[in-house]
């Protein structure tokens, strides 16, 4: 079984490397442009040469195959404008994007459950009315807005956290914490509207059931049932939306990232579009694709771990 | 708020046996519904003593498990008003504040449901859920916990009870669960237990053996019990006494004995005709109770069996039935025209000459079944 899903994971992989392979190199305009100056590209022989030497004449599917060859063993190809492997880059910045994501999500967890149980269990009192209400307004802000008036308050106004840029863990904890936590929140608060959302909805479908009603006859504390009974059916739903959020987060905190001057890998991304540093589009599209493949298939694990009913079916 | 009301001693009578176990009186419940009110439990009221059980019987919506779950106060959701009152020990059960009603639950009222595939959670293990109400209510430790499971595994008639513990609901067949709902039920050692429905579920097989369970731990423990079932057969034999409802109403209510060797009511002839017998012929056609149960939100006047009833006359869709006794002071009636007496015979030749449908069905099986015993 677990074999059978690996496979399906191998499958995947290649059909995503292929289909970026495909849509990148179907992207307008000449990687040539991006590879020499205009002046340079006047001298035609030059150009001609440089063709064969990026193997850019081969047919579509030598270059894929050529590419993939090297993809399997690590090697992504170097940026065309700096030079750098495309693997150091992503070494180099996905711990950033990672902690981010992490921290995030972690922080909007910490919050939403609490929140969606507590609208679920109180289900169209003034309680859940409220919390509905929060959820809603929290929705509608964009996480960049959030970002600017914590800047404003925290950073200008009262000097507590720096407003841009990032300090690596391994440098300092706390200066990591400082730089981690605007960034963060700013994300979280949309997640925390989204996830108390189908907590609450999951909740109230939940507390329908009878095993509920037979915990209460038992004389069990309602915070008990609710946590200890209630949860974990009710958290099918959030475990979706959770991993969707975290292959999500790794590849599009582009805004904030850009906010915060964070050395982030949707940054680079960003950065290498415009720079039509097409190798380097190309290795971190990959990337992110492939994490968001990979966190899926864990997604679909960890449902085994939530329900045991799950477990035998499959 | 009144705080030093007897809810707070709920075990005031504990000592007390000559007093009844639970006292229940005029117990009204309704569910506020878009359509208006749904009179689910309509005035009923009941005595358990200690030791004693009660077979509560009605087809489906005749406010049976309603009336369990009100007096247990689980009917949940904030549509509901339930009225009356139901003295458990002394201390009305529908004052309680919900902290002391949750020392009873589970610990001195216990209930066993209808359906054990989805009274148990799926998600949680069978061993905790049979021990965590345990846990909670007298504060044992866990490995204390665990051999009070397998002690109960063992009483219920699990076998390998300690790799049961381990398994999840869904692992173990329907009759397995409702053991291991029985011994939740029984874990605390409640005086008053609440069986509904608990073989509805199950294979024909395993209903026997899981009622016999159930009386036989009510027997030892010494129990009050109320047992819930749409079943005649299933409270025959196995119930001190007997209550049929029918729409939210006491129809009728004697010592189980009394009640099949002397039945008073139409609608309690009616769900015993409608038992299989084993001395018929197999295919036998059954005799169901013609039309269906009534809509609750708008009774019908006067007797509420009266569209359904063989020997409906015009006073019944007028007047409704008190429950009265009728021979000694233990049977208790509601019908104008009962089983058994001149008037009925006399209200259903008249509706058989009427062409009555419902009667004609039943007139029809009458003279098969003569016919059939005139030609052996």
């Amino acid at each position: 079984m677990l074999a059978a899903r690996l496979v399906r994971l191998v499958a995947t992989l290649l059909a995503v490397s292929f289909l970026t392979f495909f849509l990148v190199n179907t992207l307008p305009g000449d990687p040539i442009n991006a590879l020499i100056p205009p002046d340079a590209q006047q001298d035609q022989e030059f150009v001609a040469q440089l063709r064969e030497e990026y193997g850019l004449n081969d047919p579509f599917l030598v270059r894929y195959g050529s590419w993939l060859g090297d993809a399997i063993n690590g090697d992504l190809g170097r940026s065309v404008i700096t030079d750098q492997l495309v693997t150091d880059e992503i070494k180099h910045r996905i711990p950033v994007t990672a902690e981010l994501a992490v921290v995030s999500i972690g922080l909007a967890l910490l919050l939403a459950i609490p929140l969606g149980v507590t609208a679920g269990y109180r289900q169209g009192t003034k309680i859940d009315q409220s919390i509905s209400a929060l959820a809603q307004f929290l929705l509608s802000i964009p996480s960049f807005i959030v970002g600017l008036i914590l800047i404003y308050f925290l950073s200008i106004r009262l000097r507590w956290l720096p407003a841009t840029g990032w300090t690596r863990l391994t440098e300092s904890v706390t200066g990591n914490i400082k730089t981690v936590i605007m960034p963060a929140v700013s994300l979280a608060l949309t997640e925390i509207a989204v996830y108390t959302r189908v907590v609450r909805s999951d909740m109230i479908n939940t507390l329908k059931e009878t095993y509920v009603l037979s915990a209460k006859s038992k004389g069990l504390k309602d915070r008990f049932i609710l946590f200890r009974h209630a949860l974990r059916p009710s958290s099918l739903t959030l475990t979706t939306i959770v991993g969707l959020n975290i292959a999500g987060l790794i590849g599009g905190t582009v805004v904030i990232e850009q906010l915060f001057a964070l050395p982030g890998l949707g940054k680079r991304l960003l950065d290498a579009i415009f720079q039509r540093d097409f190798i380097m589009v190309q290795g971190v599209t990959v990337f992110m694709a492939c994490v968001y493949v990979v966190i899926n298939t864990c997604v679909d694990l960890f449902y085994m771990v939530i329900d045991p009913r799950i477990r035998r079916k499959s | 708020m009144n705080t030093t009301t007897a809810a707070d001693n709920v075990a005031v009578d504990a000592d007390n046996s000559t007093s009844p176990l639970l006292v229940v009186e005029d117990i009204h419940t309704s569910f506020m519904v878009p359509g208006g009110e749904v009179k689910a439990v309509r005035g009923v009221s009941f005595e358990l003593n200690q030791g004693k059980t009660l077979g509560v019987v009605g087809e489906s919506g005749s406010g049976k498990t309603v009336l369990a779950r009100s007096v247990m106060r689980l009917n949940l959701g904030n549509n509901v008003i339930t009225s009356g009152s139901a003295k458990f020990r002394g201390s009305n059960i529908l004052d309680l504040r919900p902290k002391a009603m949750q020392k009873l639950w589970g610990n001195e009222i216990a209930m066993v449901f209808q359906d054990p595939m989805t009274a148990l959670n799926p998600l949680v293990k069978v061993g905790r859920q049979v021990t965590e109400h345990v846990r909670h209510h007298l504060g044992i430790s866990k490995k204390e916990a665990r051999s009070l499971a397998i002690d109960l595994l063992n009483e219920v008639r699990i076998p390998e009870p300690e790799n049961r513990l381990d398994s999840y609901p869904h692992e173990l067949s329907g009759g397995m669960r409702q053991r291991i709902c029985i011994a939740i039920a029984l874990a605390c050692e409640p005086t008053l237990l609440f069986a509904d429905e608990p073989t509805t579920a199950l294979d024909v097989t395993v209903q026997h053996q899981i009622l016999n369970l159930l009386n036989r731990e009510q027997e030892t423990r010494e129990m009050g019990m109320v047992l819930v079932t749409h079943d005649l057969g299933v409270v025959a034999g196995r119930t001190d006494e007997t209550m049929v409802m029918y729409a939210g109403n006491v129809v009728e209510k004697s010592s189980t004995k009394e009640l099949f060797e002397d039945m008073q009511h139409p609608y309690t002839e009616a769900l015993f005709r409608s038992i299989p017998k084993t001395n018929e012929r197999s295919h036998t056609r059954l005799t169901a109770i013609a039309g269906r149960p009534p809509d609750l939100i708008a009774p019908p006047s006067g007797c509420s069996f009266s569209p359904r009833c063989p020997y409906v006359q015009q006073k019944c869709r007028e007047e409704e039935p008190p429950l009265i006794p009728v021979n000694n002071g233990s049977h208790f009636s509601a019908c104008w025209f009962p089983v058994g007496t001149e008037e009925n015979q006399e209200a259903f030749r008249k509706n058989v000459a009427a062409g009555l449908p419902q009667t004609l069905v039943i007139e029809e099986t009458l003279t098969k079944s003569s016919e059939k015993e005139d030609g052996v």
